[in-house]
């Protein structure tokens, strides 16, 4: 049970440490404009390289073929400018359709 | 919007008066609570005791790193190894808490409430705004309806059980890179340079998966930074 305790902790001080740095640096450090476009377009960067990995894998391999089809299926709907609610439950609506279909 | 007054610190006084924000952050939440249920669920099924989900999601807070932790403990990785694992998935949030330092503000409470609500969705849901006051108000609103929603479904999902069953059935699996894709592409549909950057980071990431542990496919992505170029900035920073 200890440890769970510590892996518990660890994970919390590591985690907020890391959510800290901006927060922390904001104000007593003074970065260049160059370098604040290049923190903003990295945020970006990050989520869509999550998206990504997020749509296509699961466990290091290919997620299947569910995830990926209701996610591009989000995306289109995106890219017409849909409403988030449509994009986010048409994905879901999707994935969960060719799910009841047999599709993995 | 307009500011009428800007707040020094902490949670904007209007945000109520976005509806189309409020409902977006209210499905977001929703979808995050079902999650939450089913990592409260998950865990207590796999053998741990009911406070160990609920303690963690408190403190910790975050759901990839949450799942993957006690994955491995489940699956008898170990203490080391589980701990390592959820810390790796985590180390983008630094990078995210710099990209985000300013919308959090400076107030003392702000920073150390506001850091430990830094996350995927409450970032893309603030870099999605286009002014500071806009950018704040998502920030915090997002952060404390996720916040809020996330702990109790996990404390009801490690209380009840699996009682929602297979979330992949509803196709929650794919709503949350559907919130990223939404909340994204505006940006990139505006930015070229951002477009140079992330789809050819998103493509590595990808490569690597198969290769390298979780959590280090999004950090290889960043090499994708060096296409950015000097111009084709259109958003400000």
């Amino acid at each position: 049970m200890s440890a769970t305790v510590a892996v518990i902790l660890v994970l919390a001080v590591g985690t907020y440490a890391f959510r800290l740095v901006g927060p922390v640096l904001h104000g007593r450090v003074t970065l260049p404009a160059r370098a604040q476009e290049l923190l903003s377009a990295g945020a970006v960067v990050l989520l869509v390289a999550l998206l990504a990995t997020g749509a296509l894998t699961e466990g290091g391999g290919f997620a299947g073929w569910a995830r990926p089809a209701g996610v591009l299926a989000g995306g289109v709907l995106a890219w017409r400018r849909a409403p988030f609610v449509v994009v986010v439950l048409g994905a879901a609506a999707v994935t969960a359709a060719l799910r009841a279909a047999g599709l993995e | 919007m307009r500011s009428t007054q800007r707040t020094r610190s902490g949670p904007p006084d209007r945000p109520a008066q976005d509806p189309a924000l409020l409902r977006d952050v209210a499905l977001v939440s929703v979808a995050g609570g079902i999650v939450g249920v089913s990592f409260g669920a998950i865990t207590v099924a796999g053998g741990l005791p009911v406070w160990v989900p609920v303690v963690m999601s408190l403190v910790v807070y975050a759901g990839s790193a949450q799942f993957s932790a006690v994955g491995v403990l489940l699956a008898g990785g170990g203490p080391v190894a589980a701990a390592a694992t959820g810390l790796l998935l985590n180390t983008r949030t630094a990078a995210f808490s710099l990209a985000v330092a300013e919308t959090i503000g400076r107030g003392r409470v702000a920073r150390l409430l506001g850091a430990h609500l830094v996350t995927d969705e409450t970032v893309a849901f603030a870099l999605a705004q286009s002014d500071p006051a806009r950018r704040r108000a998502a920030f915090w609103l997002s952060g404390i309806a996720l916040f809020v929603v996330w702990n109790a479904g996990v404390l009801l999902g490690a209380l009840a059980g699996s009682a929602l069953g297979e979330t992949a059935t509803y196709g929650l699996d794919a709503a949350f890179p559907a919130v990223l894709v939404a909340l994204v592409l505006p940006a990139l549909r505006e930015d070229a340079g951002l477009r140079r950057a992330a789809l050819p980071g998103a493509a590595l990431a990808l490569a690597v998966t198969p290769a390298v542990p979780p959590g280090v496919p999004v950090l290889v992505a960043l090499a994708g930074l060096f296409l950015y170029g000097t111009r084709g900035r259109k958003r400000s920073a």
